[in-house]
C-alpha cells in the first residue's frame, strides 16, 4: 500500500474548472449563475470568460427562464444553484426548459443530507424525483469529484436538457484513474452473484464499504454506479437481478419517489426480486454534520449491510 | 405612406380578428377578450417593424416575438397565418386533436412561434435571455418584443426579469403591454391593482412610454418604434385597450376572457367585424 490515494473532494468542485476546459476546448458556453457562483464554483469561469458569464442574482426563476432563452440563440448554458434553489423554480424549467427540449445543463449542488448543518430548509432529498417526472431531462448523480467532470463533459457534448446533481460533503474519490460515464450504463464497481447493491452519489463509496463487510463474511456482493438516473440502464437491473436474486438500492434522497422507486418499477414488469431500500426514510432533515445527518438517516454502510442481509434472506 | 398603409392594417386587423372569434367558436374554447385587445398592436408589430421571413422562420438574426400572455394564440396564430407562415386554412384545427396549433403558445408549432408559454410572468426572462445572446452573438440588429398582459404584472418574475434587464443595459428588449384592465376573474384593479405599472418599471431602470392608444396604428407605431430604438436601457411600452375590442358586447366584459361564444353570439360578432354573411 505505497501508492497515495487522492484526498477527498466534493462533486461541487468540479464544476468551475471543467467549464474553463470545455471553453477552451472549443464548446460554445454561457454560464448563468444566481448569487451562487462561489459556493457552486462555477464563479471560476466567470474569471476567464467574463462576457460568457451572466449574474442574475437571488432569483433563480428570472435564471431558468433567461438560460432557456440564451439556448436559442445556441449557446449550450450551464445554471447552476443549490438543489432547493432550483426546486424554487420547477415551473420555470418545466416549461421554459424541459417541453421545449431547450440546451440548458442544470447542475445543482448542495444536494441531499449532507449539506448539514443549515438544517431542513437546505437539504434537497425530492430533486431526483422532481427532475426524473421532467420529459426530455437527463439526471446523473456522479459518484465522485471524477465522475462530476465527466457528467459536466457529457452534457456539454449532448443536445438536450440535463440535471446534473452535485453535493457539498468531501467524499473519497472512487475513479482516481478517470472514468467513462455513459448515458444509461450502470458502472459495475465489484462483481458478486448473492446480492446487488445499486447505489448513485455519496452512497457508492459506501456501497462499496459495505460490500467489504459483507465479503468478510462469506456473502459475494455487486455494487451497481447507477449515475445515470434518466435514462436509467434496465438491462444492467434485470441482469443483476438474474444473476444475484436480490437487490438493495441505496441513495441519498426520500425512499417514496427515488431511484429505488424507479428500479423498483423496472424490475416490478420485467423480473421482480426481494428488494430493499437504504433510503432517507420519508422525513425531512435537521441540522447536524454531514455524518450525523447520514447516520440519522440510515445511510451508512452498516445499514446497507443490514439491507443485504435482509433480501438475501428473503429470497427463495 | 401612412394613408396608403392604414387601409391595409384595418383589412389585416378585420381578418384576424374574425379568425380569432372564429378559431375560438370552433373550438369552444380559447382567449378571444386578450386576443382582440392585442391585435393592433400585434398587426402592427408584425408588418411595420418585426425583421422576419415567414419562408425561414429559423432565421438566425430574426427579430424574436415572446409571447408572455401565452393564452392569447387565436391573435398569435392568426397573424402568422396572414404572415403567410402558414395556410390560414389550418387556423381551423385550433385546439383540437392532432394540431400544431395548441391551446397555448408552443415553441416552434408553427415555425414563428419563438417560445413556450402558457405559465404567465415567464416571457420577459426569456425574453431577456434571447437578448443577452443576440448581443454575445453580435446581432445588433436583433430585438426582442415581448407582449404581456397587465394582470400579468402581478407575477413576481416579471420584476425579477425587470431588474436583471436594466442591470445587464438589455436595450435589445422591449416589453410591450397590452393593458386592458381585465383578467382571468375580473377587473385587473379589482383583482389586485399592479398600477402604476409605468413607474414600476421606471423605478427598475427602464424608459417607458404610457398612455398610448394601443388600437390607433399610428399611436402604436410610434410607441414601438420608440422602443426599439431606445438605447443604453431596455424599454417598455404600454398601451392603452379595451378587452374584447371590435365585438360591442365582448369589450370590457370580464366573461369574454376565456369563454367561446355561443352560435348567437358568434353570429352577431361575425356581423360587427364586417365578416362576409
Amino acid at each position: 500500500m505505497t501508492t497515495t490515494a487522492p484526498a477527498p473532494a466534493a462533486t461541487r468542485e468540479a464544476l468551475g474548472p471543467t467549464l474553463i476546459r470545455l471553453q477552451n476546448e472549443g464548446h460554445d458556453l454561457v454560464v448563468v449563475d444566481a448569487d451562487l457562483g462561489a459556493s457552486t464554483s462555477a464563479r471560476r469561469f466567470k474569471n476567464e470568460f467574463p462576457e460568457r458569464w451572466f449574474e442574475f442574482g437571488a432569483a433563480e426563476q428570472d435564471m431558468f427562464s433567461a438560460a432557456a432563452g440564451l439556448s436559442t440563440m445556441g449557446f449550450t448554458v450551464f445554471a447552476s444553484t443549490f438543489a432547493v434553489f432550483a426546486e424554487h423554480a420547477y415551473d420555470q424549467i418545466r416549461m421554459n426548459i424541459a417541453q421545449p427540449n431547450l440546451n440548458v445543463k442544470i447542475v445543482i449542488s448542495h444536494a441531499g443530507v449532507t449539506v448539514g448543518e443549515d438544517g431542513a430548509s437546505a437539504q434537497s432529498i425530492e430533486d431526483i424525483a422532481l427532475f426524473s417526472s421532467l420529459m426530455n431531462f437527463r439526471v446523473i448523480v456522479p459518484a465522485d469529484v471524477v465522475e462530476a467532470a465527466a457528467a459536466h463533459e457529457l452534457a456539454a457534448k449532448t443536445p438536450g436538457p440535463f440535471m446534473i446533481r452535485t453535493g457539498r460533503s468531501r467524499e473519497r474519490v472512487i475513479y482516481p484513474d478517470g472514468v467513462r460515464l455513459q448515458l444509461g450504463k450502470a458502472d459495475m464497481l465489484r462483481e458478486g452473484t448473492d446480492v446487488t447493491i445499486v447505489a448513485i452519489g455519496t452512497m457508492v463509496t459506501r456501497a462499496l464499504d459495505a460490500a467489504e463487510t459483507l465479503a468478510n463474511s462469506g456473502i459475494q456482493a455487486r455494487v451497481l454506479n447507477m449515475a445515470s438516473v434518466r435514462p436509467l440502464d434496465e438491462d444492467a437491473l434485470v441482469a443483476a437481478a438474474r444473476d444475484t436474486g436480490a437487490i438493495v438500492v441505496a441513495e441519498e434522497h426520500i425512499a417514496l419517489t427515488g431511484l429505488g422507486a424507479m428500479c423498483a418499477q423496472a424490475l416490478a414488469t420485467k423480473l421482480p426480486v426481494p428488494m430493499e431500500f437504504v433510503a432517507v426514510p420519508n422525513r425531512y432533515g435537521e441540522s447536524g454534520t454531514s455524518s450525523e445527518l447520514m447516520e440519522i438517516m440510515g445511510l451508512t454502510p452498516e445499514h446497507i449491510v443490514s439491507a443485504a442481509q435482509s433480501a438475501i434472506a428473503r429470497k427463495r | 405612406m401612412v394613408a396608403t398603409t392604414q387601409p391595409d392594417l384595418s383589412a389585416l386587423t378585420s381578418r384576424v380578428r374574425q379568425n380569432v372569434v372564429r378559431m375560438v367558436y370552433a373550438a369552444q374554447s380559447g382567449h378571444i377578450g386578450g386576443s382582440l385587445s392585442a391585435t393592433d398592436i400585434m398587426a402592427v408589430l408584425y408588418t411595420k417593424l418585426l425583421r422576419h421571413d415567414p419562408q425561414k422562420p429559423d432565421w438566425s438574426e430574426r427579430d424574436r416575438f415572446v409571447m408572455s400572455k401565452g393564452h392569447c394564440t387565436p391573435v398569435q396564430y392568426a397573424i402568422l397565418a396572414e404572415m403567410g407562415y402558414f395556410p390560414v386554412e389550418e387556423l381551423s384545427t385550433f385546439r383540437k386533436k392532432g394540431t400544431r396549433l395548441q391551446g397555448h403558445s408552443v415553441l416552434g408549432k408553427p415555425g414563428g412561434v419563438d417560445n413556450t408559454a402558457g405559465a404567465l410572468g415567464m416571457g420577459l426572462s426569456f425574453g431577456l435571455g434571447i437578448s443577452l445572446g443576440a448581443r454575445l452573438r453580435g446581432m445588433n440588429d436583433v430585438t426582442t418584443y415581448v407582449l404581456m398582459g397587465d394582470g400579468e404584472q402581478q407575477e413576481g418574475q416579471v420584476w425579477e426579469a425587470a431588474m436583471a434587464a436594466s442591470f445587464h443595459k438589455a436595450d435589445n428588449l422591449v416589453a410591450i403591454i397590452d393593458r386592458n384592465r381585465i383578467q382571468n376573474d375580473d377587473f385587473v384593479e379589482k383583482q389586485m391593482d399592479p398600477m402604476p405599472i409605468g413607474e414600476k418599471y421606471r423605478a427598475f431602470g427602464w424608459a417607458v412610454r404610457e398612455g398610448l392608444d394601443g388600437h390607433d396604428f399610428a399611436q402604436v407605431e410610434e410607441g414601438l418604434t420608440w422602443a426599439r430604438d431606445t438605447k443604453g436601457q431596455p424599454a417598455c411600452v404600454i398601451f392603452e385597450t379595451t378587452k374584447g375590442k371590435g365585438v360591442s358586447f365582448m369589450e370590457n366584459n370580464p366573461g369574454f376572457h376565456g369563454a367561446a361564444p355561443n352560435a348567437d353570439q358568434f353570429a352577431a360578432a361575425m356581423q360587427e367585424l364586417g365578416a362576409d354573411a
